[in-house]
């Protein structure tokens, strides 16, 4: 059993030792015992949890796809001349961003088995309703990156006699990826993080995974940090992506 | 904005439409090719009322090439390609043809350096430059100029009037909203003079800028320097 650290420090004398101390063993490489926290019993656990990465970001790419094809299409409805296409689109993007994500899920989950006598597997659960919860999202922000393409593109596009759907996929589109790229990323962040709701139907994610390691040590602390490290790290590697996406695109930026 | 506008342009006249702002000059121009749409009346191009649900307007607009203020350049295409695009999509010519046919029209606007360029390292005046080729590309009968020179420099307007011109001798149907009032005057063949929304004034060039009948023409030119 090695040395805790701050068992020294404490033992010096009396009133606060100096935090000079703790730093000092923190570095000789001591076991910190401050506050209680132990990152020692978390190893046997490390495996299980990093798994989890995998859990998690299967399902996350998976609902980023359904919700980019999805949201792809909807979007397009909101800008067709079709009042019905329109009127679908918008109350499906209305339903689906006034209502909390964790009660989609959970109506998809418990509900529509109850519905249909199909007893639905947490992962195809979790990607229905992320992957429809996002679509509303996504749909919003390929409309208003569509919707920020100069009018005088489309005017152009028109006196020149180009019939709409060339003009869509050779002039406006193009263009509308420079403003929509960006906030799809920050769309797909967005999910990775939230994503941990899915641990309250009990899909083996990483947030599901801290709690269950949490529950065998009884301490929950440990693990919930590990993950959270995860999340972030995860996160921080898409932002880094995004930015290099960005200026990419600001480069190549011909306006 | 716009009322009882009624006047005929025949083949190969190049008429200048003059004005003060928000007169519905560029309104009058943009109802010809249905970029704006009038709630009530007719217009006819080449005997066919382009305002009749039957009318294909896509078919239309090929025959008539409209040059904008701002020029709208296709920013993620090269000057080749904003000029050779239409061509190839709207006509279905092929590719070598319509390069082709796109250089000798950049030779015309005196830009044959410039192709591979894009839109954003030229200055104003090459960009509408560009734009003039851009619409001749798709062979219109009939060429709408929408404040082609406003949005530039100073020393820009002149290498766009000088490319407007040579095609005045080529013989195209011209409608140009305009404010250079010298080149109106050399230029066109009739003066339209619009003053809220409607024709107050119409007539040859010289007699317009002489002698204006009407009290708000003779206010308007008053005010130019």
């Amino acid at each position: 059993m090695p040395e805790k650290i701050g068992g020294s420090c404490l033992r010096q004398g009396k009133g606060k030792p100096p935090i000079s101390c703790f730093l000092r063993e923190l570095i000789a490489g001591k076991e910190v015992l401050i506050m209680n926290v132990d990152f020692s019993k978390l190893q046997p656990y490390v495996p299980f949890i990093l798994t989890g990465i995998w859990t998690t970001l299967k399902f996350v790419f998976v609902s980023a796809l359904i919700g980019l094809l999805l949201g792809t299409v909807l979007a397009l409805m909101k800008i067709s001349k079709s009042r019905l296409l329109k009127a679908f689109a918008d109350g499906y993007t209305s339903i689906f961003r006034g209502t909390p994500l964790i009660l989609q899920l959970i109506i998809i989950y418990y509900g529509v088995p109850q519905l249909t006598g199909y007893d639905m597997p947490e992962f195809l659960a979790a990607i229905a309703a992320f992957g429809l919860n996002s679509a509303a999202y996504v749909s919003e922000i390929i409309r208003a990156g569509i919707m920020a393409v100069d009018k005088g593109q489309r005017e152009a596009a028109q006196a020149l006699g180009v019939p709409y759907r060339p003009m869509m996929l050779d002039i406006i589109l193009p263009q509308a990826v420079k403003n929509i790229l960006p906030a799809l990323m920050n769309e797909f962040i967005t999910l990775t993080k939230e994503s941990a709701i899915v641990s309250t139907i009990g899909y083996l994610d990483l947030m599901r995974r801290a709690q269950i390691v949490g529950a065998n040590l009884y301490r929950n602390f440990e693990a919930l940090l590990f993950v959270g490290l995860i999340y972030w790290v995860m996160v921080f590697i898409m932002t880094s992506i995004g930015r290099r996406v960005e200026r990419r695109l600001r480069q190549s930026d011909i306006g | 904005m716009l009322d009882q506008i009624s006047t005929t342009v025949e083949k190969g006249e190049v008429v200048a439409i003059i004005g003060p702002s928000g007169s519905g000059k560029s309104t009058f121009l943009r109802c010809l090719n249905l970029l704006e749409t009038p709630t009530s009346g007719e217009i006819y191009i080449n005997g066919q009322n382009i305002l009749d649900r039957k009318t294909n307007i896509t078919e239309i607009r090929k025959n008539i090439g409209m040059v904008f203020q701002h020029f709208h350049l296709f920013p993620h295409m090269t000057v080749l390609e904003n000029i050779a695009y239409a061509p190839q999509k709207v006509k279905k010519i092929k590719k070598g043809e319509a390069v082709e046919k796109a250089r000798q029209l950049l030779a015309k606007v005196g830009l044959s350096d410039k192709e591979s360029a894009y839109p954003n390292q030229l200055s104003g005046g090459q960009k509408q430059r560009v734009a003039i080729a851009r619409a001749l590309a798709m062979e219109p009968e009939i060429m709408l100029f929408d404040e082609p020179t406003s949005a530039l420099d100073p020393e820009m307007v002149k290498e766009v009037l000088d490319v407007m011109k040579d095609l005045v001798k080529t013989g195209m149907t011209m409608l140009i909203v305009t404010h250079e009032m010298r080149f109106a005057r050399e230029a066109a063949d009739r003066i339209l003079f619009l003053a809220d929304g409607k024709i107050v004034e119409e007539g040859d060039p010289e007699s317009f800028f002489t002698s204006p009948k009407t009290d708000r023409a003779k206010e308007f030119l008053s005010k130019l320097l």
